[in-house]
């Protein structure tokens, strides 16, 4: 089942035109911010698919921007997205691809400052549902049947047992779960998905986990 | 998952042996599934309610897209009801401007609720703020018309599709459509079963509709199918009010939807390569608003 709330239908309140290009597109660049941690100073953003070909029209590159700033879909701010980047100092730039990409509606965000860089790679599959399929090189395999998880952490141990007995004691089932690492010791990452939407005390619990770096909500 | 319906059949079934309306089987679904509690469910679709009520309102005042493509027509429609000279009713034309309304909001980068989608936001809150000042409603009731309409969408999002670039306009402006006239029919005082029958008989009005927008902007002919869509809807209403019912049931209608949309051809589903689009005057606004080269259009016939 795709389509879980009665707010996937009646809903996202959000900024026009396009529910896939404009909303989903601001919720791709949003998980990109959340993930990051804090706002980027550069971002360079490529564009495939109808992305490449419609993006201005349908405001996709504000949207994006606007999401990178951490404005959500229905915020208002997004249609002076390029202003405000401007004004808090994040530069930008968009890159339309002839490279055909496996979704039709796909971004490569890459962000970074002094202290880092990172990227994402999301699709827009409709309504303003979005997936994100990867990020700094790991690809994340969702079945898009279920709410998901993305956890960023350092790799040691506990940290994934900390992480299940946190969705547990929500009532919570875990459906999936992936875990990857690209060395031992460093960076590592689960992709969790639940039978039960995921609410904001779950991220909040999450969050508070010894070594847990990031949690985004990847689909809900 | 665990959800208390899949199906429009199972929906009513639901509705008629518990003897309550279709809003409160969706209410009592989202507590299902999200957890949250009636009130925290009630006060989103309220806020999403608000939204739908200053796009009209904004719409109404007279918008203008960037492109230049839509805007304006929700005030001309506004004016010509206002000179009494309407030949299709007020009811009607009042939910058609307010229809256009929320799309020409939606085309100049306004704030909208989707319903199901962007493209096809204008009709389920077009027809409820024309009906509104025919039935006089409580807040509670608009609300329920929400959760209505929001219930036979779930069923078409997880069995079809709701997508434009799945389905075709069909899925878009056809699913809103149907949805609309199920909600119409609870708020007017039909039962569970004649709202599925006035879904069927829109949804039957639907099939087909190719989603063939111009430059690939969500203006030409998205705003004007909004508008038919609320016409649609309103008379499917009234057709089931009345006592008409589809001869075929409406997950069957739903299913025939879902396959027309499969064996629609791609140039057809919202990549702006077919019908409308591939029109000389919709080539040449392709070439003026994006300054594109027309000629790797020219190849592609439908």
């Amino acid at each position: 089942m795709k389509f879980r709330s009665v707010f996937d239908i009646i809903g996202p309140v959000m900024i026009g035109p396009s529910s896939s290009h404009t909303a989903g597109a601001a919720r791709i660049g949003r998980v990109a911010r959340t993930l990051f941690g804090r706002q980027p100073e550069w971002a360079r953003i490529h564009l495939y698919g109808s992305f490449a070909e419609t993006y201005k029209g349908h405001g996709t590159d504000v949207a994006i921007i606007g999401g990178l700033l951490d404005y959500d879909t229905f915020d208002e701010r997004i249609k002076t997205a390029f202003s405000d980047a401007d004004k808090l100092g994040l530069t930008y730039e968009f890159i339309p691809e002839e490279e055909e990409a496996d979704h039709p509606n796909t971004a490569r965000i890459v962000i970074g400052d002094s202290q880092g860089v990172m990227e994402l790679t999301g699709i827009s599959i409709g309504g303003g549902t979005m997936e994100v399929v990867e990020l700094n090189g790991f690809p994340l395999r969702l079945s898009g049947h279920y709410p998901a998880l993305l956890v960023v952490h350092e790799d040691t141990s506990g940290v994934i047992a900390s992480v299940s007995n946190a969705i547990a004691s929500q009532g919570m089932n875990i459906a999936h779960m992936e875990v990857g690492r690209k060395e031992k010791g460093e960076m590592a990452l689960m992709v969790i998905e639940v039978d039960q939407m995921i609410n904001d005390q779950l991220i909040h619990e999450l969050q508070s986990i010894a070594h847990v770096t990031q949690v985004a909500t990847l689909a809900n | 998952m665990e959800v208390l319906f899949g199906t429009v059949k199972e929906l009513v079934a639901l509705a008629e042996s518990q003897n309550k309306p279709i809003s409160e089987i969706m209410i009592e679904q989202e507590m299902l599934i999200t957890k949250r509690s009636r009130e925290e469910i009630v006060a989103q679709m309220d806020n999403n309610l608000k939204v739908m009520e200053s796009a009209v309102e904004k719409g109404l005042q007279g918008v203008q897209s960037t492109s230049g493509l839509t805007g304006g027509d929700a005030v001309l429609l506004q004016n010509y009801m206002k000179s009494g000279k309407s030949l299709s009713g007020d009811l009607i034309l009042d939910a058609v401007s307010k229809a256009v309304a929320t799309n020409e909001v939606n085309a100049a980068m306004g704030t909208i609720c989707a319903t199901p989608t962007a493209g096809a936001a204008g009709i389920v809150p077009g027809t409820l703020f024309a009906v509104k000042n025919k039935l006089n409603p409580t807040r509670e009731q608009m609300i329920n018309y929400l959760f209505t309409a929001g219930a036979f969408g779930f069923v078409v999002a997880n069995n079809a599709s709701i997508s434009g670039a799945a389905g075709g306009c069909q899925a878009e402006t056809g699913s809103a459509g149907s949805m609309a006239a199920a909600a119409i029919v609870e708020m007017a005082g039909g039962t569970p079963q004649q709202s599925a029958e006035a879904f069927s008989i829109v949804m039957k009005n639907m099939l087909g509709l190719v989603c063939d927008p111009v430059a690939g902007l969500v203006e030409v002919p998205c705003v004007k199918r909004n508008a038919m869509g609320a016409a649609k809807a309103l008379v499917g209403a009234d057709m089931a009010l009345a006592g008409v019912v589809s001869r075929i049931p409406t997950d069957e209608v739903i299913e025939a939807m879902h396959r027309i949309g499969q064996s629609m051809p791609s140039a057809l589903r919202e990549t702006a390569k077919g019908g409308l689009a591939a029109t000389p005057t919709g080539k040449a606004l392709e070439a003026q608003i994006f300054g594109k080269d027309q000629s790797d259009r020219d190849a592609i016939h439908i």
